[in-house]
Formats: C-alpha cells, structure tokens, sequence
C-alpha cells in the first residue's frame, strides 16, 4: 500500500530499549523499500501530542517489555482511534503477564510447567519467605525464577538450592513486583511464530534455539549476540510432534486472543510433550531475532514479513 | 530440510574476542543515556565550562599559521612542541621529565593499549588495585591477561598485600608483567595512596624489579590537602611507567594523552602504535599545543577545580543525608569519583535496574573487577552534573536503596 503514512514506535524507556531501537530500524527501513511514507518515534513523553500531529494511517508498534508491550500504548491508539499492528489491549495485557498468561493455558488444558507467583507485597507485608521452601519442596528443584514482566531473560536465575531463593527472588523483584518461580523442564527450546489472528493464525516454521556451550540457558547475551546461539530451521522433529507443536501453539495464541503476529517460546521434553513458557505479543524483529528465520524458512522475506503484519492492521 | 544458522564466520573469530564483556550492562546503560536520567555513572569532565573566546583563538591561530600541517601525517611519537608543553604540564605537578621519554597518545586509553600489548602475552599476570579502572580492565582481557586484584583502603593500595601476593606468584614460579595503579584521586575508589605507601611502592618494585604502570589522568584536579609526588619522580630504578591525559584537565574529545617511559620500552611503544594508528591527530595535537603553549591552562584547571570542589561537597553532603546507616564511601581530595559501599547484602547489580526506573543512574561495583568482588559498592560521578541534579540523583538514589533494604530485610537476608 504504497504511499500511506505509517508511524514505527520504537525504543521508549523499557529495560528492552536497545531490541527496540534494533526492531525499530529495520521495520523503518523495510517500510520504506516497500514504498511506505514513514516516520519513526523514539517514544517519550511527547508521543501523544507527535501523533495527533503527524495523523499518521497507521502505526507500527516495534517497543517490546513495559509500556509497548503490555497494552498501555495499545490503550493509547485504541483511545486515539488510530489503527495499529499487532495483538489489542486484553491480548497485551495478558501476554506480558506470565502468570497471566500461564493461568489461562491451564484452564485451556494447555501444558505449561508447574509454578508459583508473588507480587513483593507477599514478602513485604504477610511473610510469604517462610514459604520458599514448600514451594521448592513442591515443585522440585531446580526452580526458575523470574520477573512476570518482563522479557529477554533478564532478571532470570536458575535455583539449584533452597537456600539461593531468597537472592533469586531480589533480582527478579528488581525487574518487576511480581515473580514468578516455576519448575525446570529439561528439554529443547523452541520458537514458533505465528501470523495472522486468534485461530485462524498461519503457523510459520518451528525454530530450534540452541545456545552454545557455556550457556545455561538461552540468556541474554545468548538471545541478542550473534554467535552464541545456533538456530535450526525447521526444527528437526517428527511428523507428529511437529504437529502437536503447531496445535499447542496455535491454542496459545488463540486462547490470548492474538492478533497480527506472535511467538510462542516452549520446552519440548524428552517425552515430546511441548510446555509453554510464554507467548511474545510483539517478537524481536532484529537480525538475530527467531520470527525473521521462520518467515525466510517459509519463502517470506524480511520485507514480506513487515508489510504482512502491517497489512492485516488495517483491518 | 532443515538449516542450521548460526554466525557464519564462527569458528574464524580469534581466541581473543571469547572475552570481551557482556551487553547486558551496555543495554541497561543506554538508557541511563536518556534525558530524565540522572546518570551519577559516567566520568564526564564539564567541557561546557571550556571558553567560547579560547577556542575560537586556537582554532583561529591553527587555521592561519600550521593549517598545513595540522591536515598532514605526523611523526608517530607525537609534535615535539607538545612534549615540551607535557613536560610543563607535569612539572605543574613536581614531576620533572625530560620530553624525549615521551610518546603522545591518542587518548590515555590508547596508553594503556600500547603499553600492555608491549608486555603481555596471552595468559600473563597483570595485578590492578582492586577496584581498577574498567576500561583498563577491557584492555587486559582483550589481550587475555589474567588479572589479580590487590586489595585496597582508605590510603590507597595496601602495599603488604601487594607484597604477599607477589610472595604467591613466585611461590608458584610465576611472575607479573606489571603492576597498574591510579595512585592518586583513583578511578572507581576516588582514593590516594599516601606517601610513605608510595615511598614503600617505588622501594618495593626496586627490590622485586616490579614494573609499575602509574595511570594519573587526575592528579592535576586537587581540591583539598598537599600535592604528593608522583611514583615516577619518586622512582630512581626506571620501574615506573607514567601515563597521562587531557581527557580531565581540557578536554577527552580531543583524545590526547602520553606515555613517559625509559627508551627502550618507548621504542616499542612507538613501533605498536605504528601499527595502530600510525600517529595521534595532527589537529588535536596543535589544538592541546596552543591551549598549554597559549597559557590557557592553568587558568581553565583553576576554574574547573572550584567548580568540581562544590560538586563533590554536594555529593558528600547528600550520601550522609540520604544514603541508609551502614553505608560508607570514600572522601576524595580531587578526582572525578566516589566509591560508595552498601550494607551487607545489597546487590549494586539489581539495584541499578530500580534505579533506572526512578531516573538515577551508577555504575555497579563488580564492573570494576576481574573476579565478581564490588558486588554491594558502586561509583557516583560528581565531576559532569550540576548541583542541584547531583543533589536529586542522591535522593532517588537513596529512596531505592532503603526500600531494596526492606525487600532483603522481608525476605530474611
């Protein structure tokens, strides 16, 4: 649609700024090669009064973590009658939530590993320490913790004894006031992004996230330098695990009610049961990022893949 | 079929790259780069106050009489008028040198770069005050040294530990290549090692032939107590190494500093920095040339001098109010930086991350050093804020570390 106006938000002061700026200027960038009037918005406090000035056709949401990702900003263009890409306000909401998130895929009967969460009033004013132990007793260890908000494994530790979770808990209550401690599932990472909405999404092929050695897990630096990690696209799997991959997915984005675009991150066990860890309403787009890879394993290129999440905003 | 993508040219890197630091910090800092923080983080000198008139007056003079040559190559060791301005500069100091032990540098980082790329080879022992300047410390992993922290007091090195792990590494049949030190106003810890400690330092490395590099971009800045003199003046063996810088008295975008050696290790310095860059920046060498030459200096130092006195008196007055019982930091004479340690079991790691939610910012401890230790310190820069902002960062800052205390203190810390 060559010509319209589209605003691309990006960074804002969220803990992903850098992802963003990253996204951000790639999204421009892809936008402009396909004949799109753009202007890019590092957010701050004057991004009401740019867009009420600028009016733009459309805007492209490519903040990630708190503030892009969480439906505030979604509220905002909701309330400014203006379209944008991506999942509505409720599917924000409860994406950026993982415990949100993980209750509503239990009662779907979606596998999601068994866990526990406390905002830091539970430990600020009714002694909820006393009940580290039960909950390691209950859920085994080791126990992953981490901040309910927030994205790009920051803030995660992994606790192999009872006694390191009070620490654990400090460091993810630094990033968020809700944390959540789950159990560890052994298993392969996988990355599935989906384009379109609710049920009817296209699932793109599966990504196998390896992380190098000398990685715990897919941290950090693992996630955003390239080289630490290796990516297998498509996964290597069965016929019918990939199936039942694909389903889970789908179910999960469903039942978010996800619009435009996603991606589902879960941990296939070795008995091929796929658990979710967590649904990304706005997934990196940077040059390292899982959803680019699908799209190119599915012919979509990079370009391909902006103009179609663009594209289904309109409607 | 299945790809595998990974970075293509894995496996082609050199050895080296393996440990260069993590971007988890950069993220955290680019937003500390944001307008509504206040970043106590960086070691911003206040090149604001640098004179219009004097400026336009260099630039003036350069473009009339060595226009030429400031767009030329020049020599690699740097404009012999401009060692003669760096042996002025120094003996400011009481440090007396003859400018032909001299190299000019491209910054004082540059320094550092070229004198252990001199000396080191991949797994050699460098020793560092613990804490140490991080960006030497990139230079040493960079050229995969492996770094030992000797500790440090309110005086400075502790010259007996010093000692006692050098005792370590003979016991062990190994031997440092060098020992780098800020001796005076110290990056992180703000510190100065005293005199008799100095005298000891320059006794010792005479009697172990220690090679002591002895970094000093701040000396000059003094704002209270008596100037002591240099390890290199002290030394009478040729064990020191100095190295200095404009980067805090003019100006770091000029990127000019100096390494004072003996001979024989400058002629290797000078044939690394060939390889380098060839030679630091005509232009900003004549720029430094007419600020020194012109007389402007010592005057701009003055000036810069009263205006980062007050700056740190706020500051210090600020920790004493606003920083919770049990916290303790160090009182510079001069310098950029103040070293602050919390109670116990603070975290300076998580605790930057709710500081950057209230709009303040620090740099963590543990940046500081090779081995995880400076997890409960960090350091506050007064030098680059106004009053009034150090004032309001301090207050912020002493908001989250009280409530980050009741957080421990909830969960039985």
């Amino acid at each position: 649609m060559s010509g319209r106006h589209v605003c691309v938000l990006y960074g804002g002061r969220s803990l992903e700024r850098d992802i963003s700026m990253s996204t951000g200027r790639r999204v421009i960038r892809a936008l402009e090669s396909r004949g799109y009037r753009v202007t890019g918005i590092d957010v701050d406090e004057s991004l009401v009064r740019r867009l009420l000035e600028l009016r733009p056709d459309l805007v492209f949401i490519a903040m990630h973590g708190k503030g892009g990702e969480d439906g505030t900003v979604q509220e905002l263009l909701e309330i400014l009658g203006l379209p944008y890409t991506g999942s509505g306000v409720p599917a924000s909401i409860q994406g950026m939530d993982k415990v949100l998130t993980k209750h509503l895929l239990l009662a779907e009967g979606i596998p999601t590993p068994p866990f526990h969460a406390f905002n830091d009033a539970a430990f600020r004013e009714l002694g909820a320490k006393d009940t580290l132990s039960l909950i390691a007793e209950d859920l085994g260890l080791p126990v992953v913790v981490k901040p309910a908000a927030q994205g790009s494994a920051m803030g995660i530790s992994f606790v192999v004894e009872a006694g390191e979770l009070p620490r654990a808990m400090v460091s993810a209550l630094s990033f968020d006031r809700k944390v959540l401690l789950e159990k560890f599932v052994r298993g392969r990472e996988l990355a599935v992004s989906l384009l379109g909405d609710g049920g009817e999404a296209r699932v793109l092929p599966i990504v196998e996230v390896i992380p190098s050695s000398g990685h715990t897990f897919y941290d950090f630096d693992s996630r955003y330098v390239a080289g630490e990690t290796d990516f297998v696209v498509p996964a290597d799997l069965a016929p019918g695990v990939a199936a039942e991959v694909e389903r889970v997915s789908l179910a999960t984005y469903r039942t978010l009610g996800c619009r435009g675009f996603g991606r589902v991150d879960m941990l296939l066990d070795d008995t091929d049961v796929p658990w979710v860890l967590e649904l990304n309403t706005i997934p990196g787009l940077t040059e390292t990022s899982t959803m680019p890879m699908a799209a190119e394993a599915a012919g979509l290129s990079f370009e391909d893949l902006v103009v179609q999440i663009t594209e289904s905003a309109w409607v | 079929m299945s790809t595998r993508r990974s970075d293509k040219y894995e496996g082609r890197y050199a050895a080296r790259t393996k440990v260069m630091r993590s971007s988890a910090m950069r993220d955290l800092m680019s937003l500390a780069d944001r307008r509504e923080v206040i970043s106590l983080a960086g070691g911003f000198p206040a090149t604001d106050t640098f004179p219009k008139e004097v400026f336009d007056r260099i630039n003036a003079d350069i473009s009339v009489t060595r226009r030429a040559l400031s767009l030329q190559y020049g020599p690699t060791e740097g404009f012999d008028l401009l060692k003669d301005d760096i042996a002025t500069v120094m003996a400011a100091e009481g440090t007396k040198v003859d400018p032909a032990h001299i190299l000019i540098t491209t910054g004082g980082q540059q320094a550092i770069d070229l004198v252990t790329k001199t000396f080191v080879d991949p797994g050699d022992v460098v020793l560092a005050e613990g804490p140490s300047y991080a960006g030497a410390l990139t230079t040493f992993s960079s050229y995969q040294t492996t770094v030992l922290h000797v500790p440090m007091d309110a005086s400075g090195l502790v010259v007996d530990e010093l000692e006692a792990l050098m005792d370590r590494l003979t016991a062990e049949g190994r031997r440092a290549k060098f020992l780098y030190i800020v001796p005076t106003f110290s990056n992180p810890g703000g510190t100065t090692l005293t005199l008799e400690r100095r005298r000891r330092l320059v006794d010792l490395a005479a009697e172990r032939e220690l090679l002591i590099v002895e970094d000093n971009p701040y000396g000059i800045l003094r704002y209270d107590g008596e100037p002591l003199p240099t390890l290199l003046s002290l030394d009478r063996d040729a064990n020191v190494i100095y190295l200095g810088s404009f980067s805090k008295i003019l100006s770091p975008g000029i990127r000019t500093g100096w390494i004072v050696a003996p001979p024989a290790i400058l002629h290797k310095c000078v044939f690394g920095k060939q390889a380098t860059d060839l030679c630091s920046s005509p232009l900003n060498q004549l720029f430094v040339h007419e600020f020194v030459a012109g007389g402007d200096w010592l005057d701009y130092v003055e000036r810069l001098k009263i205006l980062y006195r007050s700056r740190r008196d706020v500051l210090l007055g600020a920790l004493a109010e606003e920083f919770p019982e049990g916290s303790t930091w160090t009182v510079p004479e001069g310098g950029f930086f103040v070293w602050a340690t919390l109670p116990a079991p603070v975290h300076t790691g998580d605790l930057l991350v709710k500081a950057i939610e209230e709009n303040v910012a620090f740099v963590r401890g543990d940046a500081f050093y090779m081995d995880g230790q400076g997890s409960s310190s960090m350091r506050l820069n007064f030098s680059g804020n106004a009053e009034e902002r150090i004032q309001e960062g301090v207050r912020r800052l002493g908001a989250v570390i009280k409530d980050q205390i009741e957080l421990y203190r909830a969960l039985g810390l």
